[in-house]
């Protein structure tokens, strides 16, 4: 709960203008908190200047905290190889892992994976549990979950790290929940306050209009789930030395009740969309599906994955899996360019986390501009196909 | 059969605004609204009734103005609905809120499929579907793109998305499913279940009604705490690059060049 003492509280209204939540107000010159908008931030209580404010937390007993050492990262496999956010988490974590004077240990399951785990130590890794076996062929998130929970129970590391992927995102959660501890989902920040070896992890909040940085100073292991394309992987150094040791699960951690009957890899031009470095996107400024191409073409001499509004795809010019946005996919590539959409928030709040973003669209007050790096207000007919003429040229592409 | 749906109530982003240079919410107007995805569970859990049969009650973890969101989900057919709410369950994480939802769900009995939405779009998070699978004890499928009923319908063919493609899963019940918005269109609600949603006595259950030990629950629950926050600031370095569309191409190629994405 926020206390505020009322004795104290000048009624300046500070508190009320730095609540991102519109949880404080002041009343005939008290704040008053609505504890069903508040949050519990904090923000108040630092910026007060009378000292007014408090957040009562129930005090928990001090639990043994420094029982639980070591930086521990799960990667993800793929038909190809590594999902890139493995070795963007190992990047990160040899740094945490070198600031706390900690090993770094990644974690590999799946069926036929042990000749990878040298990879994982030249990005980074000082140790590697191999858990191979047949059973953990496919997906299976229920086997996952419980053997990961029960290596972090042996082990006791201070923090588990995984990628925010469709994978990550299902079975990272099932081992909180074992473990009773905190995760903090779709990071992409993570840093460490030193004396407390408390784990920072900032990620975005409705929507990435306010950035929250989230601990889990109590309980250990501290978990995170991060952005892929966040972080930075190392170079791989194949002179890294590192320990590679096999975990046999018995048939009871193996168990699990979603049969895999069929997995299909779906052809998909260019890099999938969360992990593409460009995505170009189409909108209904696209005027009709014969035009589609344009913004295709484009991905194509970028190398880019295409993301669609939801206009369209409600239209059926484009299958749903390419829309970004609130009820789609939630991007953050270095160049994102929107080719005709207007920028409705449900769109925004999918992709404003880009790094350049670049805007066509006829009409010079749509609200994309407003997150634009380059706008630029014209027929995406007459940009595109001149745009993709020069993009070709200058990469040595034939159109 | 019981199906359970949860669903959850939050704020409309159309009608959120932020003032960026204080960096505030502008409060005036903000509406509560089912989020988006929940819809989509909401209507899975329909489309299972409508083949099996069975009843389905709608749950929200919530202050008492979350009844609104169980009436609106009674209107497209939901049978019952409960909104568990007390001044404990605040500051809930995750965490304490799959053990609050269990319990309450535990409450009701036996229970064959809870449907969850992928995410809400206040949090983003998309944990409380798998760690309420946990808490349960049932399996979890996630990202549900498509589904239908297995043969003798003792559980559920299920389209899971990933990055890469999707797998083809079957599960017997019990099970928790997290739905997708392309799985389904929610059904429009119909005169007679507006009318009967009006008229619902829609329960109430405090902590002590589901038997939540209070160390579970709420801030005092929820091992992760915000430490600080900010907000973002968009760099209103936009530059409109004018010119003849040719003039326009150029200067983006240009710029892209400087950037070093070309
Ligand atoms: C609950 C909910 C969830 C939603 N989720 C999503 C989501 O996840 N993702 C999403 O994208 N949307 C979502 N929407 C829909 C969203 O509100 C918008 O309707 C949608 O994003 C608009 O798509 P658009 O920009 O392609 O089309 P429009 O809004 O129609 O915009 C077309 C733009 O193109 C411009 N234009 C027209 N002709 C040309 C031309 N020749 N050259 C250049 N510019 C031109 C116009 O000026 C206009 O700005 C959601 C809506 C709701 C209610
Ligand atoms: N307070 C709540 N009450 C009921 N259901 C919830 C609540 N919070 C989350 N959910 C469900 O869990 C899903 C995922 O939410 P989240 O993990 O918060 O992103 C939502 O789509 C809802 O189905």
């Amino acid at each position: 709960m926020l206390k505020i003492d009322i004795e104290k509280c000048i009624g300046c209204g500070e508190c009320e203008e730095v609540c991102s939540f519109g949880a404080i107000t002041v009343e005939d010159e008290k704040a008053k908190v609505d504890p069903g908008l508040c949050t519990l931030c904090g923000t108040c209580v630092d910026t007060c200047p009378e000292g007014a404010l408090e957040i009562e937390a129930e005090e928990k007993e001090a639990k043994d905290l420094s029982k639980w050492k070591g930086v521990w990262v799960v990667s993800e496999t793929r038909a190809d190889g590594f999902a890139p956010v493995t070795f963007e988490l190992l990047g990160k974590a040899r740094e945490l892992g070198d600031r706390l004077s900690v090993d770094v240990t990644a974690l590999l399951l799946g069926s036929g994976v042990k000749e990878m785990a040298q990879e994982l130590i030249q990005r980074g890794a000082d140790r590697v549990i191999v858990v191979d076996h047949p059973e953990l062929s496919d997906f299976v998130d229920e086997a996952y979950s419980k053997i990961v929970a029960h290596l972090a129970e042996k082990e006791r590391p201070e923090i588990i790290i995984a990628g925010a992927t469709a994978r990550g995102r299902a079975f990272v959660p099932q081992v909180a929940t074992m473990l009773e501890t905190g995760l903090t989902a779709d990071c992409t920040g993570l840093e460490i306050e030193e004396d407390s070896r408390n784990l920072l992890q900032t990620r975005p909040a409705f929507g990435g209009n306010l950035m929250a940085t989230i601990i889990c100073d109590d309980r250990r292991p501290q978990m995170a789930t991060v952005r892929p394309h966040v972080l930075k992987a190392m170079e791989p150094d194949k002179e890294r030395d590192g320990e590679i040791i096999d975990f046999e699960p018995s048939p009871e951690l193996l168990k699990h009740r979603v049969r895999v009957v069929e997995s299909v890899v779906e052809e998909v031009e260019g890099p999938g969309l969360t992990e593409a470095d460009i995505i170009v996107t189409a909108g209904r400024g696209l005027e009709q599906k014969e035009n589609l191409h344009l913004v295709e073409d484009l991905a194509k001499c970028l190398d880019a994955g295409v993301g669609a509004t939801r206009a369209i795809t409600d239209a059926g010019w484009i299958s749903s899996s390419h829309q970004i946005g609130q009820t789609g996919a939630t991007v953050a590539p270095k160049l994102y360019i929107a080719c005709g959409v207007s920028g409705a928030i449900q769109h925004l709040v999918g992709m404003q986390g880009s790094e350049i973003i670049v805007a066509i669209n006829k009409d010079k007050d749509a609200p994309i501009f407003d997150v634009a790096t380059y706008a630029i207000v014209a027929d995406v007919k007459d940009i595109l196909p001149a745009l993709i003429k020069k993009v070709c040229k200058e990469r040595g592409i034939d159109v | 059969m019981n199906i359970v749906v949860c669903i959850k109530q939050v704020p409309d982003a159309e009608s959120v605004k932020w003032d960026h240079k204080t960096g505030t919410l502008i409060r005036d107007g903000v509406k509560s609204v089912i989020n988006p995805f929940d819809y989509h569970a909401i209507e899975a859990a329909l489309t299972l009734k409508d083949v099996l049969g069975a009843k389905v009650t709608a749950i929200t973890m919530g202050p008492p103005q979350a009844q609104e969101a169980i009436r609106e989900a009674m209107s497209m057919g939901v049978d019952d609905g409960v909104v568990v709410s007390d001044r404990a369950f605040a500051g809930a994480d995750t965490l304490a809120t799959t053990y609050t939802l269990s319990k309450a769900i535990e409450r009701l009995g036996d229970v064959d499929a809870v449907f969850c939405g992928k995410q809400a779009i206040d949090g983003d998070t998309a944990q409380v579907g798998p760690g309420l699978a946990v808490r349960l004890g049932f399996p979890c499928v996630t990202y549900a793109a498509g589904m239908d009923v297995l043969e003798g319908g003792k559980g559920l063919r299920i389209k899971r998305m990933s990055e890469q493609g999707y797998d083809m899963v079957e599960v017997e019940f019990p099970v928790v499913v997290t739905v997708l918005s392309l799985l389904n269109v929610p059904r429009v609600p119909s005169l007679k279940n507006k009318m009967r949603a009006k008229k619902a006595e829609i329960p109430m259950w405090s902590a002590s009604d589901i038997g939540a030990d209070p160390s579970r629950i709420g801030l005092a629950g929820s091992p992760t705490k915000v430490h600080s926050t900010y907000i973002p600031k968009f760099e209103a370095k936009r530059e409109f690059l004018e010119g003849e569309p040719d003039k326009q191409v150029e200067l983006l190629v240009e710029r892209l060049k400087e950037a070093g994405l070309l």
